[in-house]
């Protein structure tokens, strides 16, 4: 249940891109067609689902105030936390070529699809965003950072599939000369973030509704046992008479 | 002008406004967005970006011919990673507050496009003293749209400026509140970030018609 919690969480309230502005660079420049749109957001999902799980696993045990007591009683004082942007980004730009060379090596297809925007990807805030923010928001265990990595994923390949697929229709719209290209796209992603921000109120409602619902329909149900007893009741004392 | 010659002037100058970073490169949109709900705080990420790309395209410049280019990418990051380190310890020392306010976005100057595409574009090509003023010119065209975006949002959104009340006081209803004036708290939320840049280069390309990209 957490999981799924955080899952959605991480899609659709704290969309990357309409909620926080990660990785609008690429987002931006990369949007033009679908297809293309389509290889950069899978290359995301896949970056992401491997750094964040992995810097977890730096801040768990090496960067966190505490972290290194596992290498003796007096590293328990040890604080590094303020190496976290170097080891993050370097985790980052690691995996990404390490990344690169697998895919390479082991799928040509997939290569050839996403080969121009693996490398594009070391300098996408997405990627360092979605660290920071596992960082920051505390997220208690490696399974959980795994989902919000591929949660986060999701939710910006979403974004980019929106608004690419926008762009190639507007092309027919007669849009006003100065606004053309840039211009209309900031206020149309402007406009999507907010209608993404009535997902807000998914979870909180969800909580508020779940509390109450099980209690009207208990309270239905006793009230409906309650009615049949007493039916029960009333029959039997008829029948008695 | 004596230090400066033509060439140079017109490398902090043209960032400003025709070559500006982020209405014409679109680099460093991000950070651009998420911050510029109060002026103070687009001021600061301002000036921290200016700090960082002025100094790491120095770097980057003096360091241009012993980096082996297949591993160029780390070591930009690196010396961004570094300089950014320095400015998140500097605001956590002095501006405690807003570096909360920033939070990740700090960090995220690592990421800012602005600085990984003024790197790769001009400093791993030109010389020291070029590079700075390179580095100079388009963090200060960064910083415009910034304070720009920065203090309509806040003058519109709740009526201050740097935190001052310029419009009149919304509880007492002076000022312009005593004729019905609304803040609009529309502002302060993220999509109108958006959509004031989107105005922003509406503007600037119906002026300079050049800009006007083809269909």
């Amino acid at each position: 249940m957490e999981h799924v919690e955080l899952f959605f969480k991480s899609v659709f309230i704290d969309n990357m891109v309409f909620a926080t502005f990660l990785g609008m660079c690429s987002y931006l420049a990369v949007s033009k067609k679908v297809s293309t749109a389509v290889g950069l957001g899978a290359a995301v999902i896949f970056v992401l689902a491997v750094t964040v799980p992995l810097n977890w696993l730096l801040d768990q045990y090496i960067l966190k105030e505490g972290a290194l007591v596992w290498l003796g009683e007096e590293f328990a004082s040890y604080d590094l936390s303020f190496l976290s942007f170097i080891m993050f980004i370097a985790t980052i730009a690691t995996m990404v070529q390490l990344v690169e060379i697998i895919v390479e090596k082991f799928s040509p297809a997939l290569y050839n699809s996403l080969g121009i925007f693996l490398p594009l990807i070391a300098v996408n805030c997405a990627i360092l965003g979605g660290s920071l923010f596992m960082q920051s928001r505390e997220i208690p265990s490696l399974g959980l950072s795994l989902t919000y990595g591929i949660g986060s994923g999701i939710g910006w390949f979403l974004a980019i599939l929106a608004i690419a697929a926008i762009r190639e229709k507007i092309r027919y719209s007669a849009v006003p000369p100065a606004l053309r290209g840039l211009g209309i796209t900031f206020i149309i992603t402007g406009l999507m973030a907010i209608g993404f921000m009535s997902f807000g109120g998914m979870l909180t409602g969800g909580d508020e509704k779940k509390e109450e619902a099980p209690k009207v329909e208990a309270q239905l149900e006793k009230e409906k046992a309650t009615e049949t007893e007493k039916e029960i009741v009333a029959v039997n004392t008829n029948t008695d008479q | 002008m004596g230090l400066l010659s033509k060439k140079d002037t017109a490398l902090i100058l043209d960032p400003l406004a025709d070559n500006n970073p982020i209405t014409i490169q679109v680099l460093g949109i991000c950070s651009a967005l998420a911050i510029t709900a109060e002026l103070k705080a687009s001021i600061v990420m301002s000036i921290s970006v200016l700090f960082v790309l002025g100094v790491g395209n120095v770097v980057i410049s003096l360091m241009r011919n012993i980096i082996p280019s297949k591993i160029r990418i780390i070591v930009q990051l690196i010396v961004v990673a570094t300089l950014v380190i320095i400015v998140d310890l500097v605001l956590k020392a002095f501006a405690y507050e807003l570096s909360k306010t920033l939070s990740v976005f700090v960090g995220l100057i690592i990421t800012n496009c602005i600085i990984m595409g003024r790197f790769e574009a001009f400093a791993l090509g030109n010389g020291p003293w070029r590079s700075f003023l390179d580095g100079i010119g388009n963090s200060l065209g960064y910083a415009a749209i910034l304070i720009i975006v920065g203090f309509f949002r806040e003058l519109l959104g709740s009526g201050t400026l740097l935190g001052i009340p310029v419009l009149g006081d919304p509880i007492e209803k002076t000022g312009l509140y005593a004729i019905g004036y609304e803040n609009n708290g529309f502002m302060l939320l993220s999509p109108m970030a958006l959509i004031v840049v989107g105005i922003i280069i509406w503007v600037q390309r119906s002026r300079n018609k050049a800009l006007i990209e083809e269909a």
